[in-house]
């Protein structure tokens, strides 16, 4: 009888969320805002001995600090929109993400180099805006096609079966890896920002590079499309309605081999995009597919897999935790910020066990 | 029978090693008919198979003279079969108008657009905006069949429309599948509740355990409490009036 209840009782549960009810619920979600607010309080007023010094002392490094986490959050939500816009519809958690991140910023730096006519030692005052749009954009569209082909060739006979895609998207991985390492050596290299966004700004009596402002503005752009996209069109219905259930689509008439193939095209040009805007921060080398896959990873276990606005949570609370905690820990400490990247996902975790805004598959 | 539209042959299916349909056959022109039988049955199984969404493992299914038991869910459906599942399976992310606007991809100049579809729901138009989940459960069932009736098919798949909703509403439904029939839509409904099923078709086949048990007549069904003891197994002291197979709500616990 308990258990039949039990059943009941979860059917009634709001299906949105599966919050579970009572004590329960709320005592990590309690718990969580009150760590917020010690965390903003330290930050505010007690943050002594740390390289930042408390806001109220030093509001220029505050505020800098919050740029830093919004901009790479700008970064962070291209990748993993698009990690998450392929779960969401086809369960297929896409372990190659991160080698078409990496793919497309070394195809883009060579085109780059190509276009500037030089190979070395390229200054921002020599690249054009066209200079890094157009091999922004090709890097990504090969990314594109590239994760298009994959889903075609080996993933779409293993539909459903995500544990065999997470494996056959693991061995692509690796196989590229390989390849890339060959093709691009294991030197770290870096695509030059365009001359006209590298400037430095004042804030509240901090330098601020333009180009990091810049690439906010990219990642708002493609977020303002990918909204468009998915609630304005008729192709962006199908893929909300094919998250909530793809089964009934399918009984609907409507053809969602397209759909996935249309949603592996766009996924892997986002992340093809971030690849491109991460070889412009911080280089593109031997290693960054796996950081970015496991940077998007943690964006969409934080935000809910398969939700684009849990992309965008994930990212601003992951980005700000990587640009406050070596800021804002004592100096001594400063060598474990890294660890906070995890109290971040345990705390979300315990109060949402699917992720802001997941829900259970 | 000798303009059949949908005829059903041997038809088998279950889930892994368990056999849930045991050669099911029967035959329909454009008619309205209905599929009753007790929970567990299969009835949500022989919808399911219909639909290509469970592999029949014998049997065939011809639909307007054409094998479609081994063809994709997708292609039935565009064959001219609407599907209204069980639990009416809406999308939470979408509104009202989306689930209508999604699929109205071709229907101009058709039978059924959106705009037809307010027209037969008038309730539905009041909630365009609303997202799927924020409706009653009568105005789901209305989107359910709105957002199929889109497909401008030959022949609408209901499998128990009735489940959970108020008699006012059901009568809404009633109504609609009686207008959907004068106009040359066959209607194959599946039901456990004896008062839905009989409104909505006369003909009615009796599904036991897997297979089509008995063929009747609503008429018959309703004036017999003996033939619904003996098809549905209800005891006819526990249900006097005879309209109601069993209260649903203390035997369904999931979908």
């Amino acid at each position: 009888m308990s258990a039949h209840a039990e059943t009941e009782r979860r059917a009634g549960q709001d299906p949105a969320t599966g919050q579970r009810s009572g004590v329960l619920r709320r005592l990590p979600v309690w718990g969580l805002r009150l760590i917020l607010l010690l965390a903003a309080a330290w930050v505010l007023f007690f943050a002594r001995d740390t390289p930042a010094g408390p806001a109220i002392v030093d509001p220029g490094r505050f505020a800098v600090t919050v740029l830093d986490g919004l901009t790479f959050a700008g970064l962070l939500f291209v990748v993993a929109s698009g990690f998450t816009l392929i779960f969401g519809l086809m369960r297929t958690v896409n372990m190659a993400h991160g080698s078409l991140f990496l793919l497309s910023g070394y195809i883009a730096i060579r085109l780059q180099q190509t276009m500037v006519g030089r190979s070395r030692n390229i200054a921002p005052t020599d690249v054009t805006v066209l200079d890094w749009i157009v091999p922004l954009l090709v890097g990504a569209a090969v990314a594109a096609v590239f994760g298009v082909v994959m889903q075609q060739v080996f993933l779409r006979w293993n539909q459903g079966q995500e544990l065999r895609q997470a494996l056959i998207t693991l061995a692509i991985s690796i196989v590229l890896a390989d390849q890339m390492l060959r093709e691009f050596g294991g030197l770290a290299v870096t695509m030059v920002w365009p001359g006209d966004v590298t400037h430095f700004l004042t804030i509240l009596g901090q330098r601020y590079a333009t180009s990091r402002l810049f690439m906010l503005g990219v990642a708002l752009v493609v977020g303002a499309l990918l909204w468009l996209w998915l609630s304005r069109t008729r192709m962006g219905m199908v893929i909300r309605a094919g998250v909530d259930d793809e089964e009934m689509v399918r009984a609907l008439g409507i053809n969602v081999t397209l759909v996935f193939a249309v949603t592996f095209f766009v996924g892997s040009f986002l992340a093809g995009m971030g690849g491109v805007m991460g070889a412009s921060f911080a280089g593109a080398a031997t290693g960054s597919d796996g950081s970015w896959l496991l940077n998007s990873l943690i964006v969409v276990i934080i935000g809910g897999l398969g939700s684009i606005k849990g992309a965008v949570a994930g990212s601003v609370l992951y980005g700000m935790v990587i640009a406050f905690s070596p800021s804002y820990l004592p100096s001594r400490y400063t060598f474990y910020s890294i660890i906070f990247t995890f109290v971040l996902l345990a705390l979300v975790l315990a109060a949402r066990p699917y992720g802001l805004f997941g829900r259970p598959a | 029978m000798t303009d059949a539209l949908l005829e059903v042959n041997g038809l088998c299916a279950g889930y892994g090693a368990s056999q849930v349909l045991d050669e099911v056959g029967f035959a329909m022109g454009v008619e309205a008919v209905g599929i009753i039988g007790r929970n567990g049955m299969g009835k949500t199984t022989l919808c399911a198979t219909l639909m290509g969404l469970v592999k029949p493992s014998a049997g065939e299914v011809v639909f307007r003279g054409e094998r479609i038991d081994r063809k994709s869910p997708e292609r039935i459906a565009r064959s001219g079969i609407a599907y209204v599942p069980q639990g009416r399976r809406l999308f939470p992310s979408l509104t009202v108008d989306e689930h209508l606007q999604m699929l109205a991809k071709g229907t101009r100049g058709k039978r059924w657009t959106p705009a037809a579809v307010y027209e037969l729901f008038p309730r539905l138009g009041q909630r365009r905006r609303n997202g799927g989940a924020e409706l009653s459960g009568g105005e789901q069932q209305m989107l359910a069949v709105g957002r199929a009736l889109l497909l401008n098919g030959s022949l609408l798949l209901m499998d128990e429309p009735s489940e959970g909703l108020a008699p006012t509403i059901v009568d809404i439904l009633v109504e609609a599948v009686h207008r959907l029939v004068a106009e040359g839509v066959a209607v194959l409904v599946v039901e456990q509740n004896l008062r839905a099923a009989t409104a909505m078709a006369e003909r009615q086949l009796v599904m036991v355990t897997g297979r089509i048990q008995a063929e009747s007549t609503a008429t018959d069904l309703v004036a017999s409490p003996d033939l619904q003891r003996r098809y549905l197994g209800v005891g006819a002291a526990v249900d006097p009036g005879g309209l109601l197979v069993h209260d649903e709500s203390q035997n369904r616990t999931s979908p």
